[in-house]
């Protein structure tokens, strides 16, 4: 039985509509998911560098976020005051931000096949600058949850009914920033602010326990005051149910510690964490896709 | 790089990162007092080779580069010669109050390695591109701030860097380099000494890092429009060897500074500051000037931002040019 989104979603006041449709199956979610996963091997392929397995560990979170009715946004106005923030403060997962962002319409998805050349605004990590729907330049990890709360207690200052939604990697959460954030936002009683944690279990060198082994990541938030939801960050269900739950919590911000597989979808991927930052040849490629098909 | 050296026939050597990862690996070696701290990109700057031989002595302090300034600092402070490496960018930009307050401000002996500067990363952009770095570390009083050109120029930078006593940041690269220096000897590396490569008579080209080969590229090219170019390869940014900047000032009349960094606070200013005191004469300035770049491949983006031989040329000329008007 399908089962349909949530819809916080309220249309803009230009009456456009919310993301690229209304509520969608799982199905169809599904669907889509398996889409932008072609999309962020094909276009990191072609640019011959980037983060592929970041993002495919990033976009069952950010697919339920955008398709499942959950970020209300209007890529005909990206600066529409009201809309949801989404930032991706694990820069280098941007093909995956851009996967979203042009199945969103923000551009044409022809745009993919620039990733990373010159002149293109779709560089190597989010330029908020360059391409409408990037809420924040990132790249250097550890500062968009800081940003997320700055969009926060604007929103509050300014009566706005806007939530900010940050997104993290598990290694990243070893800048000491982000726990400065932590705290600050706990402080602030920022509930309209949420952090969705990738934690996909490894970083740049090695896997995160065996680099800063700060297990466990869930029971810190809780004691930094944070409401915590622990899900499969690749169970679409799991990951409707935990964002509608959060929307809920008042006086708190939320944190979703979304467990996931670094290369999701991919099996020689997955088995692997060395191919971080690494494109797939083409040959790795051919199968990739194969493999998505199934 | 690849597409200027064949342009110009020039030999490809190393990267810098990894001339840098294999002298420290061969000092780490040789000298127990080492101890090298990373923050989870050993496989980038090379460390990784050092923390190989020495796991007792290696140390990866996660996503989190202003804690690794600090146990840096503690290192330095209880007799070790702490080397401290990441991206450029990162390291010195995350990390700066901790430089200044464990480590310079205190005077304690450590080597931080910047990598991966300046535009010349290419594809992953400007959050990753060091532009301002060697700005951030000559602010620092006390610290000895080196740009090396090539491999050979790395080497012996790195063995400088560990017997000076003393702070130092050491800027090297990703993309492999034209070969500049022949050996580790050719190379004579002394911090604070100037190597004069070229002579000439007309103009003075001052240079560092990877734009010292580009230098030596627009020499050729200047020579066969009747312009006689010195080319100073200035790998130590501070203290400057103010003596040679003079002489050049003295005896070629201009001097034109290239550096892959911003106008603001690199070798030019450095360099200007030097000539104005010692003997002021015309300069032009070959830099990113005042914006952060993008992603590409190196090669066009050293076109598109201005960093190539031939930019160089025409400063020279534009130099020359209001010389004759002035
Ligand atoms: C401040 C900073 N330090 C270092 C880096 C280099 N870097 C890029 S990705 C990465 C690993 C990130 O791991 P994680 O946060 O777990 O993200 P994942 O790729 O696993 O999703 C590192 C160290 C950076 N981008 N920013
Ligand atoms: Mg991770």
């Amino acid at each position: 039985m399908a089962t349909t989104a949530t819809s916080a979603g309220v249309a803009p006041e230009s009456g456009a509509p919310v993301g690229t449709g209304g509520t969608r199956s799982i199905e169809e979610l599904e669907a889509i998911a398996r889409r932008l996963r072609e999309d962020i091997v094909r276009m990191t392929t072609k640019a011959g560098s980037g983060h592929p397995s970041s993002s495919l560990s990033a976009i069952d979170v950010m697919t339920v976020l955008y398709f499942g009715g959950f970020l209300r946004h209007d890529p005909k106005r990206p600066d529409w005051p009201d809309r949801d923030r989404f930032i991706l403060s694990k820069g280098h997962a941007a093909p995956a931000l851009y996967a979203v962002l042009g199945e969103s319409d923000y551009f044409p998805r022809t745009l993919f096949d620039t990733l990373r050349r010159i002149g293109s605004p779709l560089e190597g990590h989010p330029n908020m600058r360059r391409l409408p729907g990037v809420e924040a330049s990132t790249g250097s990890l550890g500062q968009g949850l800081s940003i997320g709360l700055g969009h926060a207690l604007a929103a509050r200052i300014d009566g706005r009914g806007y939530r900010t939604y940050v997104m993290t990697g598990d290694g990243e959460m070893e800048e000491g920033q982000v726990w400065e954030a932590l705290m600050a936002a706990a402080q602030f009683r920022t509930a309209n602010l949420t952090l969705i944690v990738d934690h996909n279990k490894a970083q740049q060198s090695n896997l995160v326990e065996r680099v800063l082994d700060y297990r466990p990541l869930a029971e810190k938030l809780r004691v930094f005051h944070w409401h915590v939801e622990e899900i499969d960050g690749h169970d679409l269900r799991a990951i409707q149910s935990a964002l509608s739950r959060a929307q809920e919590v008042g006086g708190r911000p939320q944190a979703i510690v979304a467990h996931t597989v670094k290369g999701k979808g991919i099996s020689f991927v997955e088995a692997d964490w060395s191919y971080h930052g690494k494109p797939l040849a083409e040959d790795e490629l051919a199968r990739a896709l194969e493999e998505l098909k199934n | 790089m690849v597409a200027l050296a064949e342009k110009y026939e020039i030999k490809l050597g190393k990267a810098t990162r990894d001339a840098f990862g294999e002298a420290l690996r061969e000092l780490g070696g040789q000298d127990e007092r080492i101890v090298v701290v990373d923050g989870d990109v050993n496989n980038s700057t090379r460390t990784e080779w050092f923390a190989a031989d020495n796991p007792d002595r290696f140390f990866n302090a996660g996503i989190a580069e202003s804690n690794m300034i600090g146990i840096a600092g503690g290192l330095a402070a209880s007799g070790k010669i702490p080397v401290v490496s990441s991206f450029a960018c990162f390291i010195l930009c995350n990390g700066f109050d901790q430089l200044r307050m464990s480590v310079a401000f205190p005077h304690l002996n450590v080597k931080v390695v910047g990598t991966h500067a300046g535009i010349s990363i290419g594809e992953d952009g400007p959050s990753q591109m060091a532009i301002e770095d060697v700005a951030l570390a000559c602010a620092l009083p006390g610290f000895t701030v080196v740009v090396p050109a090539d491999e050979a120029a790395t080497r012996a930078a790195v063995r400088a860097m560990m017997e000076h006593h003393g702070p130092v940041y050491l800027r090297v690269g990703r993309p492999k380099v034209p070969v500049v220096y022949r050996s580790e000897a050719d190379a004579g590396f002394e911090i604070g000494k100037a190597n004069r490569l070229r002579d000439g008579r007309d103009v003075t080209i001052v240079a560092n890092g990877l734009m010292v080969s580009a230098a030596l590229q627009a020499h050729d090219a200047l020579a066969e429009r009747g312009i006689s170019a010195r080319v100073l390869d200035v790998a130590t940014v501070k203290p400057l060897d103010e003596a040679a900047i003079e002489a050049a000032a003295r005896e070629t009349g201009g001097i034109v500074v290239v550096e892959e960094h911003l106008a603001y606070g690199g070798l030019g200013s450095v360099v200007a500051m030097a000539a104005a005191r010692r003997h002021a004469c015309p300069m032009a300035f070959v830099n990113i000037d005042d914006t952060y770049a993008e992603s590409g491949t190196p090669e066009a983006l050293m076109e598109k931002y201005g960093l190539t031989s031939d930019d160089i040329v025409r400063a020279v000329e534009g130099l020359a040019g209001a010389r004759k008007r002035g």
